[in-house]
């Protein structure tokens, strides 16, 4: 009370880390409830999810999965960037990842664009009907790559607003964890397209 | 509380590169096989595949390797509840009927 | 409760430069957030509760009473989601893990303070939602929103499913909370096996709360996206399963009712050695068990869908498993006992309240193994034995450890002391109207009424007679004990920092506790429960 360190004052780097890796496992169990309805369907319905694989261009995904990867290295890149005190690089590296983000949610929805033009999405006209699994590998498509876009945007708005922190001087190279933990949640973006990419777009 | 702090451990920009790079790589290499006779085989590899990327990102960008044991163990607390998990509900579909 | 006396330089005492209600509303202090979490908690308990007797009322005689069958329906699915979602899963977490839990391990706060008060916005803004379906047209599928009707029925489910899915996000941040603090936080020599029991149950709780909730979570996004835009992964016209459904309801479903008994345990497990004046019998195997029941807690779900028609390979591992969760909870009985045992009892009221846990806990308990055999679940499934089953682990375990809590602990939070001869009578009733009320249930689910129905044969007759007075009853003890301690905050006599004689360090603080929680950091030298004295 007189004098004494309030709580608040108080700075925990690894405690604030070991918070953002719990809340980085919720997200991950999120995402394990459609991937685990996926696996359940693709076995039950091979031929119909086989078929409607072929349909999602593979270019665009492969092309979405190199500018994620991407992303993820110029954001680890900066966290190094801020460790060593390199104000600017971390900013042009962190514009870099949003830049990569924002070019990714727009190639998706060109896709989504391509497939809802098609009448190809749940409730459409092309899938009207359908029983035989092709219905249900675009109903959990359109969830999985949805729930995900969502990240996307909220990593991106996550790492603008870290950004500005960078450059106001709140995060800096003795105090970096919100950029640490800002990074890690635009990793584990990553790591879930890193299956989604394949369980969708591949399979042959 | 932990009173001695350690310095955070800076993984230097070379790593980060060559990491991006096999990265690159294993995305080749799982569109390459995808669609190959490969049998059964064909529906895990890109599970495997993506499971190695996954780890890449989660140990270099992620800095897993260096964090300290507890970071690690409670990933495998959670790994092994997917494990238990996907096991017993594989024990319904796979059975049904 | 603030009278400048007796709070004065405690939690409670007004803030200097900041009014009264952002002093409440934007604290991130945990104890403050700890009683906002209180009120809010009892007052839909309250609202549960009505939901609960009127249930009871309508099924005084056969056919339409005071209600219509789709009414009933509704009120059954707002009993459960009030009493599950808004009462019983956040309770004793977020009311006395948040006030206790740093207390107890000798620390100023939980490890993210703000983020504490954010989850009780949470749980506010989710209760909202609940309350809004009631206005605009309640959900009437059940609290567990089964799949294929809860895709398909025309009332407000989507909006009660996403309300719950917000209370979700209240109970992840809280667990994120906790688990950090008690790794990070705890005085020096506060060994993990120094640790109040209390603690290590609320420890084992949040793991539950961040590993389970997201994944009901998500099945809670696919209801929606099912219902918006007919994603099909759940919907039989599409090729869907709607067992899968029950799947990832009951995955995190079943840990949930862990989160809701297992602190309740950790409740009893503190009052018990302090009211046998002696070291708890087995404190490892106690912590030890909480660890255990979080983690085969996860792999029994399906013995909620033994009759789903899921393989009967899937339902032989699930029976087996219930059985062996059994145990630790067991152990956890056997070693309360085995605590007794050469003590020095003093019989008062946190104590007796914890006594009558112990007895329901063990009754709903032992219900729950004879649930758990495949043959019997075939007859007794979906009947009036599972409700008195559930409600005697809920109400007569959780929430009866609940008020042993309150009764424990009030004196700390308050600053002053109930009135114990009320309090005993109180409870007196509360257990004669609660084994009235929910006895009966085991024999009329036996004869087989089922459940979730608002008409009955007549053969049932005299036990639903019997099961309402039984309610009434229990109505009149809650608002007595209740009341009791309402007029205790307000009038009742100051009370001694430690007035049970305790030794965990919550009794070691001023009653109640100033804002700080100590004025220096404890250095911790022995156990919680070491009432040895001049050592």
């Amino acid at each position: 009370m007189n004098g004494t360190q309030s709580a608040h004052s108080h700075r925990d780097y690894t405690g604030s880390k070991i918070g953002m890796w719990l809340f980085l496992f919720t997200e991950f169990f999120l995402f394990f409830g459609p991937i685990l309805l996926y696996s359940i369907f693709r076995f039950r319905y091979p031929q119909a999810f086989i078929e409607a694989s072929r349909a999602l261009d593979t270019g665009v995904g492969v092309f979405n999965t190199v500018l994620l990867l991407t992303s993820s290295l110029t954001m680890a890149l900066a966290i190094t960037a801020m460790q060593k005190n390199k104000k600017g690089l971390t900013l042009i590296l962190l514009g870099a990842t949003v830049l990569a983000g924002a070019v990714f949610l727009v190639n998706k929805y060109f896709e989504w664009g391509a497939k809802i033009s098609h009448g190809v999405y749940p409730g459409g006209e092309a899938l009207a009907g359908n029983t035989d699994g092709g219905a249900i590998f675009y109903g959990l498509y359109f969830f999985a790559t949805g729930l995900h876009g969502i990240h996307v945007l909220a990593g991106m708005c996550i790492i603008i607003v870290a950004a500005l922190m960078v450059h106001e001087g709140r995060i800096n190279s003795k105090d970096f964890v919100k950029l640490e933990n800002s990074g890690l949640y635009w990793h584990l973006v990553d790591v879930i397209w890193i299956y989604l990419f394949p369980i969708f777009y591949l399979i042959r | 509380m932990d009173a001695k702090e350690t310095k955070a451990h800076i993984v230097g920009y070379p790593v980060l590169l060559a990491v991006w790079a096999a990265l690159l790589g294993l995305t080749w290499l799982t569109v390459g096989l995808s669609g190959t006779g490969l049998g059964s085989f064909v529906i895990v590899a890109p599970f495997l595949i993506a499971s190695v990327k996954a780890f890449l990102v989660v140990d270099y960008f992620m800095h897993l390797k260096y964090e300290s044991g507890f970071f690690k163990y409670i990933l495998l607390i959670v790994l092994g509840t997917v494990v238990v998990v996907v096991w017993l509900v594989y024990q319904d579909v796979a059975y049904r009927y | 409760m603030a009278r400048a006396g007796i709070t004065e330089g405690s939690y409670l005492s007004a803030e200097p430069g900041r009014g009264w209600l952002s002093s409440w509303l934007l604290t991130t202090d945990h104890k403050r957030i700890g009683i906002l979490y209180l009120f809010s908690i009892l007052s839909f308990f309250s609202v549960g509760v009505v939901f609960g007797f009127l249930m009871r009322l309508e099924l005084i005689a056969r056919g339409p009473t005071i209600m219509e069958a789709a009414t009933y329906n509704s009120f059954f699915t707002l009993h459960g989601v009030i009493m599950l979602f808004l009462f019983l899963i956040p309770v004793v977490p977020a009311v006395f893990g948040n006030f206790l839990l740093p207390i107890m391990i000798g620390a100023r706060d939980v490890a993210f303070p703000r983020l504490n008060l954010l989850s009780w916005y949470f749980y506010m803004a989710g209760a909202a939602l609940a309350i809004t379906t009631l206005i605009i047209g309640p959900a009437d599928t059940g609290w567990t929103f089964y799949a294929p009707y809860s895709l398909r029925t025309g009332t407000s489910a989507s909006l009660a499913v996403f309300a719950v899915f917000v209370l979700g996000i209240s109970s992840i941040l809280t667990g994120i909370n906790f688990v950090t603090t008690v790794h990070r936080l705890r005085a020096p020599g506060m060994t993990w096996f120094r640790l109040p029991l209390f603690v290590w149950a609320t420890y084992a709780t949040a793991w539950i709360q961040i590993i389970a909730t997201p994944i009901l979570g998500v099945n809670l996004l696919l209801v929606i996206a099912e219902r918006l835009f007919g994603i099909g992964v759940f919907d039989p016209a599409k090729g869907g399963d709607p067992i899968l459904y029950q799947h990832l309801f009951w995955i995190y479903s079943h840990p949930a009712v862990y989160i809701m008994v297992l602190p309740a345990m950790g409740a009893v497990s503190e009052i018990v050695p302090v009211f046998a004046r002696r070291v708890i019998f087995g404190y490892k195997a106690i912590a030890y068990s909480s660890i255990g029941i979080a983690a085969l807690g996860s792999l029994v779900w399906g013995h909620h869908m033994f009759v789903s028609g899921y393989s009967y390979t899937a339902a032989v591992y699930f029976s087996l498993f219930t059985f062996f969760v059994a145990i630790p909870s067991a152990i956890k009985v056997y070693n309360w006992v085995g605590s007794l045992y050469k003590g020095s009892i003093v019989m008062d009221t946190p104590f007796y309240y914890a006594l009558a846990f112990i007895f329901l806990f063990s009754i709903g308990g032992l219900s729950g193994l004879i649930l758990g055999a495949l043959s019997v679940n075939v007859h007794l499934h979906d009947t009036y034995f599972v409700v008195a089953h559930f409600h005697y682990i809920k109400f007569g375990g959780a929430a009866f450890g609940f008020f042993a809590a309150l009764h424990y602990w009030f004196p700390k939070i308050s600053g002053r002391m109930y009135n114990r001869r009320v309090a005993n009578w109180a409870l007196l009733f509360l257990f004669i109207g609660f084994n009235t009320l929910f006895f009966p249930m085991f024999v009329l689910g036996f004869e087989g009424m089922p459940r979730r129905y608002f008409d009955y044969l007549p053969q049932y007759a005299d036990l639903q007679h019997l099961s309402i007075v039984g309610s009434w009853i229990l109505v009149a003890a809650l608002f007595t004990m209740i009341g009791n301690l309402v007029v205790a905050a307000y009038r009742g006599k100051i009370a001694p920092a430690n007035p049970w004689g305790a030794r965990t360090l919550e009794w070691q603080i001023p009653s109640p506790p100033p804002k700080e929680n100590f004025e220096q950091i404890p250095e911790v030298t022995r156990g919680p429960y070491d009432f040895r004295e001049g050592v």
